[in-house]
């Protein structure tokens, strides 16, 4: 538990056990620009992105399908992830388990993860095994062989990932339940890995549908990061990918969501939970969705509310008064639609957490009426800017944000300019949408508690 | 990324103790330096001028494991008040010093060792390194900063009381190590993190951060004549107080068997252990293949295959080596519905049984040569990465040139080897298991009590 540690911040569900969600959480609120990427479109639609990276004689190829849960069928909750489980079960021309044991023989790694809005797979090998990687992967875009007894087997497996992460889980059953809350209408509201009842009853024609329906190489971007030459990548590619046939993909139709007006609170106690926490979050807009305009403020206003251990939050709950051990502030603007940004404390053992909420929300009323202050803003935007090097300092970080931003609506030269629309966010855009998201009703608030046995 | 539970620690001892270097053959030399300093300082250094960045990392050869019985949990209360302010710079000051600059600074502690981590800009490399000294030479430690700390770390400490994962560790770690060190919390007590004063603090880091214990490895766009002058500056002067930590060498407890500890939970958390093989000893490099083969290779493994693949018994399963300084153990876990607990159970067993009686092939042992040799440039992902690599390697006393030797260490095991080791280090008998969950059809388990 770092200081900033957020409890409440996962958001994908991967394949494996070699989880991508410490990278993520941690990645995702640091873009990048000067990634300097070169980029071709095959005849077929499929979107290329080479990111050079000659550290080390390494490769990374992730290939993002632009679907995620949030375009499972109503009902069949769930799917997108299945299917993501099942395109390890092997093709026609590369039966079951042979995926994985070449990855591995090679030396490499390999994992996908699911996202509301997309889909990913990713390895990395050295880097003179890349064709093989690529014909492996483009094998699979269309070659998948499934079968109900794989289908059921698989089930089980993610039935299991389920208990692991949710219902075993306080902090994964609680973000669970505000996700529903805070999203009534639109997908988001739906948990990328399924609800229980409708991942039991998915049938094996759902996913083969689902899997003929969105992948294919015009609803896909493939982004290679590492000690290779564009030319190299996009003659590779041209060979391996460029055979697949397009094919139509309908248009992705999201409902809308529709302010409530209303608060709302969700309260978890569970036999688990040895020390209470307390969360708030806001639906907002992300760097797609419609007011996408406010995004850049509100990555700055969250920042400052609770992004460092110099944040307003911070200060006031943690250093100026004893009254809680962690708090801090995030933002997920990397959504197709509105997405959420909230804010999270848990108190020093002996602190009632009704006051800590009271101190807390005093602190949110002074900067919904006195707003924040130049310095604030300028600080905030160096630590921004600076984040944007670090984050190059990674073979799969680069390729993740490019792949998550071309599925989700966003350009390569919108990630490029990403600082640049850091710096030029006013004072004045982020108090509007700190006075906006602050003044509003519509949130839901969460509270973690332990359950005190009789 | 910054998050450092005692549990995240010891999974990240564990894969740092596997890693080693060598790009020998992807025909690229990879060149560390080692660079000693006017004043007498040594350092690993990889240079790489991708990027105007500085990565240091560093380890103080003393971990949890020798924190007086009393006060346990010093350690880690320590990792979490070097930042807290030192020389003239409060708390608040000094962080904000730090976050101006986007100089990264933290510190974590395992069973083992007390390990540092600094990650900057060039352009504010020396102020980097001037906030290092300061934290690790004059931390203030004041009033307030211990309580915050204090305060914190009790919260945390209630938190892994009810949290069914870290209740498995702890039973794991007591039912091995009985009256050993490890068998304490890294984060300690509610009583012992309540005794530590002051005085302990201050005491802990003139004893232990002296020279003669720290290992440097370093990364990035920085020349070997940059560096050297740094660290003199930055790491502390030699010292009359070179006192050795004394942490008596044990062996994990014999028995095996099953514990389990009641929770209501649909799922049951299973650990278990069995005596692993020290670092340093000639056979280890043919029990990580078996690992490897066993639960190691994460998609490939035998008991990724049995228990996931064909029966879909388990979302997580796996197994690792993990050596220590004064022991070592072999783990692995998974995770699987309470019904089918026993069952799961049966399997791993069933795993270790098969090596055990050398039922190991030739296409296994190739491909986990294949896999394990030709990963190890992936390991070298960023500069604080390679850092890391740069100071385990010096733990592990393996030397400068283990990175050419690393993978002919590997690509010499043969078939014969495997089964000889497998016969002489594997008992099946001795499995322990920690199961946290409600299981069913368990029998001859031992009930865990709470504590």
């Amino acid at each position: 538990m770092s200081r900033l540690y957020n409890p409440f911040g996962s958001l994908i569900v991967s394949f494996g056990t070699l989880s991508l969600m410490i990278f993520l959480a941690s990645s995702s609120w640091v873009l990048a620009q000067d990634f300097n990427p070169k980029t071709l479109i095959l005849d077929n639609g499929l979107q290329i992105v080479v990111i050079e990276n000659n550290r080390a004689p390494v490769v990374t190829q992730m290939l993002f399908y632009k679907v995620g849960s949030a375009d499972d069928p109503y009902g069949k909750s769930g799917l997108a992830h299945f299917l993501e489980h099942l395109m390890f079960k092997g093709t026609r021309k590369n039966p079951s388990g042979r995926f994985s044991e070449v990855v591995s023989s090679l030396g490499g790694k390999e994992n996908a993860f699911t996202g509301h809005d997309y889909t990913g797979y990713y390895q990395t090998v050295p880097v003179e095994h890349l064709s093989l990687i690529m014909d492996l992967e483009s094998d699979r875009m269309t070659g998948l062989v499934l079968n109900d007894e794989s289908v059921n087997s698989e089930r089980k497996v993610i039935i299991e990932e389920r208990r692991s992460r949710v219902e075993n889980n306080p902090y994964g059953l609680l973000k669970e339940k505000i996700d529903a809350i805070l999203f009534l209408n639109h997908p988001y509201g739906i948990p990328v890995i399924g609800w229980q009842n409708e991942i039991l009853e998915l049938k094996t024609e759902d996913i083969v549908e689902f899997y003929k329906t969105w992948y294919s190489p015009n609803n896909a971007v493939l982004v290679v990061s590492g000690d290779v030459s564009s030319f190299q990548v996009f003659e590779l590619a041209k060979r391996y990918y460029g055979k697949v046939p397009f094919r139509f993909v309908p248009h992705r139709e999201r409902i809308k969501e529709t302010s409530t007006r209303v608060e709302k609170k969700v309260i978890l106690k569970d036999e688990k939970v040895g020390h209470p926490s307390w969360t708030r979050r806001w639906a907002v807009p992300s760097y797609s969705s419609t007011y996408k305009e406010k995004a850049f403020a509100i990555k700055i206003f969250v920042e400052i509310l609770g992004g460092s251990l110099s944040s307003r939050l911070y200060t006031s709950l943690v250093v100026d008064r004893p009254l809680a051990v962690s708090t801090g502030a995030w933002y997920f603007p990397n959504y197709l639609d509105k997405t959420s940004m909230g804010i999270w404390v848990s108190p020093r053992p002996n602190v009632d957490i009704n006051q800590l909420v009271i101190s807390l929300e005093t602190e949110l009323k002074l900067v919904e009426q006195f707003g924040i202050k130049e310095e604030e803003l300028n600080r905030a935007k160096n630590r921004l800017i600076d984040s944007s090097i670090f984050a190059r300092d990674s073979l799969s970080g680069p390729a993740y944000l490019f792949g998550i931003a071309l599925s989700t609506g966003r350009s390569v030269s919108d990630v490029e300019q990403w600082s640049k629309r850091v710096s030029e966010v006013t004072v004045e855009q982020v108090n509007s949408v700190a006075r906006e998201i602050l003044a509003s009703q519509d949130f839901v608030t969460g509270v973690l508690m332990p359950k005190i046995k009789n | 990324m910054k998050q450092s539970s005692v549990i995240q620690n010891k999974t990240l001892f564990a894969c740092v103790l596997c890693l080693i270097i060598s790009f020998t053959q992807n025909a690229r030399a990879v060149e560390i330096q080692e660079v000693i300093s006017p004043g007498g300082v040594k350092a690993w250094l990889l240079e790489d001028r991708m990027l105007p960045i500085t990565s240091v990392s560093f380890s103080i050869s003393a971990g949890s494991s020798a924190d007086p019985l009393k006060k346990s949990g010093l350690s880690n209360m320590v990792s979490l008040l070097l930042d807290g302010g030192a020389g003239k710079f409060n708390a608040e000051e000094f962080r904000r010093i730090l976050e101006d600059r986007s100089i990264e600074m933290s510190f974590s502690v395992s069973k083992d060792y007390f390990s540092g981590n600094l990650k900057t800009l060039n352009r504010n490399r020396i102020k980097a390194f001037e906030m290092l000294n300061l934290a690790i030479t004059k931390p203030r430690f004041d009033k307030v900063e211990i309580d915050r700390a204090r305060s914190r770390i009790l919260a945390e400490i209630a938190s892994k009381r009810k949290d069914p994962k870290e209740i498995a560790e702890e039973a794991l770690w007591s039912i091995n190590f009985p009256g050993h060190p490890y068998a304490r919390k890294t984060i300690g007590s509610n009583k012992s993190v309540g005794a530590i004063t002051k005085h302990d603090l201050h005491d802990y880091v003139e004893k232990r951060f002296v020279r003669s214990n720290i290992l440097i490895g370093v990364a990035g766009d920085i020349t070997p004549s940059d560096l050297a002058s740094l660290l003199d500056s930055t790491f502390p002067q030699p010292s009359n107080l070179e006192g050795k930590l004394f942490v008596e060498t044990t062996f994990p407890s014999e028995a095996g068997g099953i514990y389990v500890y009641q929770l209501r939970q649909s799922q049951s958390n299973i650990l278990f252990s069995h005596i692993g093989l020290p670092r340093g000893h000639p056979d280890y490099y043919g029990a990580y293949i078996i690992n490897h083969i066993l639960g190691g290779g994460s998609f490939t493994s035998r008991l990724y295959k049995e228990v996931r693949e064909k029966r879909g018994l388990a979302y997580s399963v796996y197994s690792y080596l993990l050596p220590m300084k004064y022991s070592a153990l072999w783990l692995g876990g998974a995770s699987t519905d309470n019904r089918t607990a026993s069952q799961t159970i049966q399997i791993i067993k069933n795993e270790w049984d098969r090596i055990h009686k050398a039922q190991i092939t030739m296409e296994e042992l190739s491909l986990a040569q294949d896999n394990i040799t030709g990963s190890l440039a992936l390991r070298f992902d960023s500069t604080s990465s390679i850092s890391n690599i740069l100071v385990a390697i010096q733990r592990q006393g393996l030397g400068i040139n283990y990175i050419n030797e690393r993978n002919k260490k590997f690509k010499s095991v043969t078939l014969k080897d495997l089964r000889r080791i497998a016969k002489k280090w594997i008992d099946p008998d001795s499995l322990k298991f920690i199961v946290v969950g409600e299981p069913t059809g368990i029998k001859k388990g031992k009930l865990l009590k709470p504590k």
